[in-house]
């Protein structure tokens, strides 16, 4: 019983369960193979495809604990894309390993840049979260266009290919890149004080002033590790595709990070967030992707599946939905502990 | 000095009640809200509810408005039983309220604050200039010179209240219920209030008129009901009922014998104050607030609701800045800009409303205990898990704090126990002053014995101690001097040993004398 | 005496004047500012290039614009709710490549419109029913919105789908005023502004949207009906997105699955540029036609430039980051002064 309270398992639930219906539906869905020391097979492709989405998520995992959202995360990626693209593009030799930290080491810089003006508009300013970055969302793909030339530029590197492509030892780079990120992410919020006060003003942001907790200061490192993990993710997004596309980088991608934060279980309302919960939220927007794709499903129409689990998920998280759902066990006889919601309608 | 006993009702007892409740009950959950309670008002008459907080006031008032059901009892207007399912149907039956916090949209004008959802229409579409020369009619009754086409935002506390009254008297008004009307208005603006009163008061409207202001209440209104625990202390003409008793009545105490009050005790002031202010003033609030406290000592700080109690501990930590005033910690002055810098002069505040203010009620015992010291530390400088550990349990045996699990949410816990959460987390930070704003309210009889011999511990150990409690025995029992609040001043400062509760109660409730 | 007592009447005077005027119109301000804006661009244009307000130009101006406008009125409703529409653009996607596939397929027109205006409705009443009776916040549902009409535009169809119906064809006729025209695509655009703007400020729904984005509580409180009215803004965005599709192919002559990707910002742009607050309570349909009107003069400048297009969505992202900042000081001073 003392596993289903815990707070990762109904997201590891219906991850699992995803991947059981997938490969009941395909057995094929689950075959790696290992070709010249190196593996492939579909849930090796979810794991490196997923990097872009793993690093934007992450990031707004911590904005989220803040009670805040990060919409510029898409145009960010597009904008690094088209910088680290660009200055390649103009290099003189694109496939040297000088150039090629180069153009990764500004368009990651540039990702931070950005990430420090969104967190200055919301915890500077004092502008509401949606709204900040909105401006950024809106504007940003412009700049990526206009680095571009409005055109889609095309690279030739192997070593800024192999970022997204290569393999070290039996593994994706790309799969790397995103454990790396998850890694120092958890060690930099449970290592330092840092998640323990992120969530406090989330929760509470008087009880933290209050505290003597400088929430500006705490906010804005979200917004700056939301920057830096979405210019991350737009290096790597046009290393796989070697075209810095300003439109279609990182298109929907918010939306889609929103939702594997919300499927691993941290609550939109901020506070509490769960680093393990957004990976497997993530792995589950994946395996759906992929689970579309495999079911002949053409990929434009892949949305209508997740605005059906997007609907599915909040409803679960509706207090009226969970009223209904101790009626019902009221009616079957199954205790149900009233939520903090409830309660909370109650003294209201 | 005889008690006065309730009533013998006078001259209005030839007209019937407008407004009556018979054994009225409301719960919440467990707890009583309203317990069986008698109440009545009568046409022409300014009526008060009087209590402390959690008296039951606003729950009364929801349920004559219809903004809360019975679960038993019965309300009749004009001797007839009704119920009323929601507010806009007491309005219909001539109940208008205006709340506490004016409930008007600081975004539209004041003709449509009025008639919102029965504007006048022509043609099925909203008649916008007849809507404001009926709204400046409703206006010109109230005698109030407001522009009805002018954005509400715009005017003051005062003037939106007015508008407030508008909307509530629009309609054919025989009860007025006015839910602390004045609590942000100046003097000017409370004549203008009282004369508005007067007058609807001469049309045979029944007034139910909430405030904490004990003059006001004896400036306007003709009755009064007392309210304790959610339930009827007992209903008095202003005339017959003193002042002191009417704040017996509602804290609670039954006095034997009331003691001359002995006049003019010098305050014993600390010749070496860790903290002292001067002049502190903070709108609306406290004004002209002057304050010591020593190390070692326990300042009780007594006063009503209103008084400024919770104003001052807030200024004086940092958590308002206040306009005016002079603080010196140590005898240097210092401004506190933020709780952060209170902290880090070893001023802390715990505050009145805990779980709002005070508790991340999310995160655990752990959490909460060490979030203070963390913040102080920095965000890179992490205490480490061990040592978290180590000093939690430490304050968990210190405390008592039950469950002992450092892990489990504070939401969780009983009110006594987030409390000592509270003092836990504000002590490992070793403070030198401790501001402890109403710590034992809503919590059980025995964390609160806890509580305060808690606080006599830490003042013996050295520390400054500011204790604001409701409840004057407890600032008596607790304090080695009570500074008695009235009317956001420090009135006097007196050693709590020349002090018994009969005398403190006389001090508080005394009237403001003018000053000569 | 009596000569202090005259100018002290006569300034108090004029101190009374001008209070009436902020007290009552201080919330026209950000729409003034637009319109400000407006003129500025136009003359300066003009000015530079010295053949920009040609009646061709001018006319062009409302043509090309016309589904924006219509988007905007709808995304006024919800932003004065303190709401969010995100679904605005993939609703017109959708529903302009089923009216396209419907015609294709032989319905005719007078079947095909309604139906569109409707489907349009019912993603909107699916918005507003997951933010007012689920408590979903608007910015999720609407997102849900998007995805949904998005994907169901790529469910109708994955190409595009011309229309060649000689009702949609008369739709973008232009009809000559002088050395003016107008499309019957204008004239809808332009009526759904006037029906909006009456909608907002003469019926009481309208009042109410006002008051819901004011305060919630206190709407509640004062007896009006704040659940029907915040389903009912995100319906009305919905209708709006249906009638923008219907625009958007008309003018296109085709319906394309890709139509209006990233719209909802520029609708959301608009909006705010026209002088609507995002926290809701303040806003205008008239103003979000200003704003539209100041987007597309910022579109027809920059291919008069000879310029990227991109400098359009950074000019008014840069316009939007100004607008909000402003908003922001206002409303931080009137929170001061209460």
């Amino acid at each position: 019983m003392k596993i289903v309270k815990h707070r990762l398992f109904w997201p590891a639930a219906a991850l699992v369960t995803l991947l059981i219906i997938n490969t009941i539906a395909n057995p094929n869905f689950a075959r790696v193979t290992l070709q010249d020391g190196q593996l492939y097979g579909n849930p090796i492709n979810i794991l490196r495809e997923s990097a872009p989405l793993m690093l934007v998520a992450l990031g707004m995992t911590l904005v989220i604990a803040t009670r805040g959202i990060d919409l510029s995360v898409g145009a960010i990626m597009a904008v690094s894309g088209a910088v680290a693209l660009t200055i390649l593009d103009a290099s003189e030799n694109p496939g040297g390993l000088g150039s090629v930290a180069v153009a990764v080491v500004v368009a990651v810089l540039v990702g931070l840049v950005l990430g420090v003006w969104n967190g200055f508009l919301v915890s500077v300013l004092g502008i509401q979260p949606i709204i900040a970055t909105l401006v950024l969302m809106l504007a940003g793909r412009g700049v990526a266009l206009l680095i571009t030339g409005g055109f889609i530029t095309t690279v030739n590197s192997a070593p800024y290919k192999f970022i997204a492509t290569g393999y070290l030892v039996v593994l994706p780079v790309a799969f790397f890149i995103w454990v790396a990120a998850v890694v120092i992410v958890s060690v930099l919020e449970r290592r330092t004080a840092l998640g323990m006060l992120t969530e406090a003003v989330g929760i509470n942001p008087e009880a933290s002033r209050l505290a003597g907790v400088r929430s500006r200061g705490i906010i804005w490192t979200a917004y700056i590790a939301s920057g830096v993990l979405a210019g991350i993710a737009g290096v790597i997004f046009a290393s796989n595709t070697m075209a810095a596309d300003a439109n279609s980088a990182g298109y929907l991608i918010e939306l889609y990070a929103i939702l594997a934060v919300v499927l691993g279980g941290t609550s939109l309302m901020g506070g509490k967030f769960s680093i393990a919960g957004t990976v497997i939220g993530v792995m589950t927007v994946q395996a759906l992707n992929s689970a579309i794709l495999f079911l002949g499903v053409p990929p434009a129409q892949a949305p209508v599946f997740f605005a059906a689990v997007v609907i599915i998920v909040v409803l679960l998280q509706s207090p009226r939905v969970h009223s209904y759902g101790r009626s019902v066990g009221q009616l079957l006889g199954v205790g149900v502990k009233p939520t903090r919601e409830d309660k909370k309608e109650v003294a209201a | 000095m005889p008690l006065s006993s309730p009533c013998q009702y006078g001259p209005v007892d030839a007209v019937k009640p407008i407004v009556e409740l018979e054994g009225a009950t409301v719960r919440f959950g467990a707890f009583t809200a309203l317990d069986g309670v008698d109440f009545r008002m009568f046409p022409g008459e300014v009526h008060s509810l009087m209590g402390e907080n959690g008296a039951g006031k606003s729950t009364l008032i929801k349920a004559i408005t219809g903004a809360l059901p019975l679960e038993s009892g019965t309300l009749l207007i004009d001797g007839d039983p009704v119920t009323f399912p929601t507010p806009q149907a007491a309005q219909r039956a001539g109940i208008s309220t205006v709340n506490q916090d004016v409930d008007l949209l600081a975004n539209m004008s004041v003709a449509e604050n009025i008639w919102l959802g029965r504007e006048p229409r022509r043609f099925g579409l909203v008649d916008n200039r007849a809507m404001r020369h009926q709204a400046r009619e409703v206006l010109n009754s109230l005698a109030v010179d407001i522009d009805p086409a002018s954005i509400l935002g715009g005017h003051s506390l005062a003037a939106q209240q007015l508008v407030a009254i508008a909307r509530a008297i629009s309609v054919d008004v025989k009860v007025l219920v006015l839910d602390e009307p004045t609590s942000s208005l100046d003097t000017d603006e409370v004549a203008e209030l009282f004369r508005v009163i007067r007058d609807f008061k001469e049309r045979g409207v029944a007034i139910l008129f909430v405030s904490h202001f004990l003059d006001q209440v004896y400036e306007i209104c003709d009755r009064v009901t007392v309210l304790r625990d959610g339930a009827r202390v007992g209903e008095y003409l202003t005339t017959e009922l003193l002042r002191i008793d009417l704040v017996q009545k509602m804290l609670g105490r039954d006095v034997a014998e009331f003691a001359a009050r002995e006049r003019v005790i010098e305050p014993d002031m600390p010749a070496d104050p860790f903290l002292s202010a001067r002049g502190i003033t903070s709108t609306p609030g406290i004004a002209d607030a002057d304050v010591d406290i020593a190390a070692g000592e326990v300042l009780g700080l007594a006063g009503l609701l209103g008084s400024g109690r919770t104003e001052l501990a807030r200024a004086l930590t940092g958590v308002d800045r206040p306009e005016d005033g002079i603080l010196r910690i140590e005898n240097r002055e210092k401004r506190l800009n933020s709780p952060r810098q209170a902290l880090s002069l070893g001023v802390v505040y715990s505050p009145e409303n805990r779980r709002t203010e005070g508790l991340v009620p999310e995160l655990s015992i752990q959490e909460n205990i060490v979030l203070a010291l963390q913040a102080q530390r920095g965000v890179m400088r992490r205490i480490p898990t061990a040592r978290q550990r180590e000093l939690v349990i430490s304050w968990i045996d210190a405390l008592g704090i039950r469950p002992a699990d450092p892990d489990r949410k504070v939401r969780t816990l009983s009110g006594g126990n987030q409390q000592k959460v509270m003092l836990a987390r504000l002590l490992a930070l070793s403070p030198r002053l401790l501001v402890l704003d109403e710590p034992t309210r809503g919590i059980d009889v025995g964390a609160k014995v806890e509580i305060q011999n808690l606080v006599g511990d830490l003042a013996d150990n050295g520390l400054a101690v500011v204790f604001i409690s409701a409840e004057l025995e407890e600032v008596l029992r607790v304090g080695d001097r009570v500074a008695v609040l009235r009317n956001g001043r420090v009135a006097e400062t007196l050693p709590a040993d020349s002090l018994n509760a009969d005398i403190l109660l006389a001090l508080v409730a005394q009237p403001d004398l003018p000053e000569a | 005496m009596s000569t202090t007592d005259t100018t002290a009447r006569q300034s108090t005077d004029v101190a009374t004047t001008i209070s009436t005027f902020t007290g009552r119109y201080v919330s026209l301000l950000p729409t003034f500012a637009a319109i400000t804006i407006l003129i500025a661009l136009l003359v300066g244009a003009e000015l530079y290039f010295g053949n920009f307000l040609t009646p061709r130009n001018v006319s062009a101006l409302l043509l090309d614009n016309a589904y924006l406008m219509v988007l905007a009125v709808g995304m006024t409703f919800v932003i004065v709710t303190a709401g969010i529409d995100l679904s605005v653009g993939s609703v017109m996607a959708f529903t302009g490549i089923l009216g396209a596939s419907l015609i294709a397929s032989g319905i005719p027109v007078i079947i095909v419109i309604p139906v569109m205006l409707v489907a349009g409705a019912a993603i909107g009443l699916l918005i507003g029913v997951l933010v007012q009776y689920f408590n979903v916040q608007p910015f999720i549902a609407s997102l849900a919105g998007l995805f949904l009409g998005r994907g169901l535009a790529y469910v109708v169809s994955l190409n595009s789908i011309r229309v060649e119906d000689p009702v949609l064809v008369w739709m973008r006729t232009r009809i000559p005023l002088g050395d003016f025209y107008i499309a019957p695509t204008g004239i809808i655009a332009i009526f759904t502004v006037i029906i909006g703007a009456l909608v907002m400020h003469f019926t009481r729904f309208g009042r109410t949207v006002y008051a819901v984005g004011g305060s919630e509580q206190s709407t509640r409180l004062m007896g009006l009906n704040v659940a029907r009215t915040k389903v009912m803004v995100y319906v009305i965005s919905g209708l709006c997105g249906g009638l923008a599709g219907l625009l958007l192919t008309a003018y296109t002559g085709a319906g394309y699955p890709r139509n209006g990707i990233g719209t909802e910002l520029d609708v959301i742009a608009v909006v705010v540029i026209g002088g609507t607050l995002l926290t809701g309570g303040r806003g205008y349909v008239l103003g979000s036609m200003i704003g539209v009107f100041v987007f597309g003069t910022i579109k027809t400048i920059i291919s008069f430039m000879g310029a990227e297009q991109s400098w359009t969505h950074i000019i008014v992202g840069v316009l939007l980051l100004v607008f909000v900042v402003v908003q922001r000081a206002i409303v931080s001073r009137s929170q001061q002064k209460e």
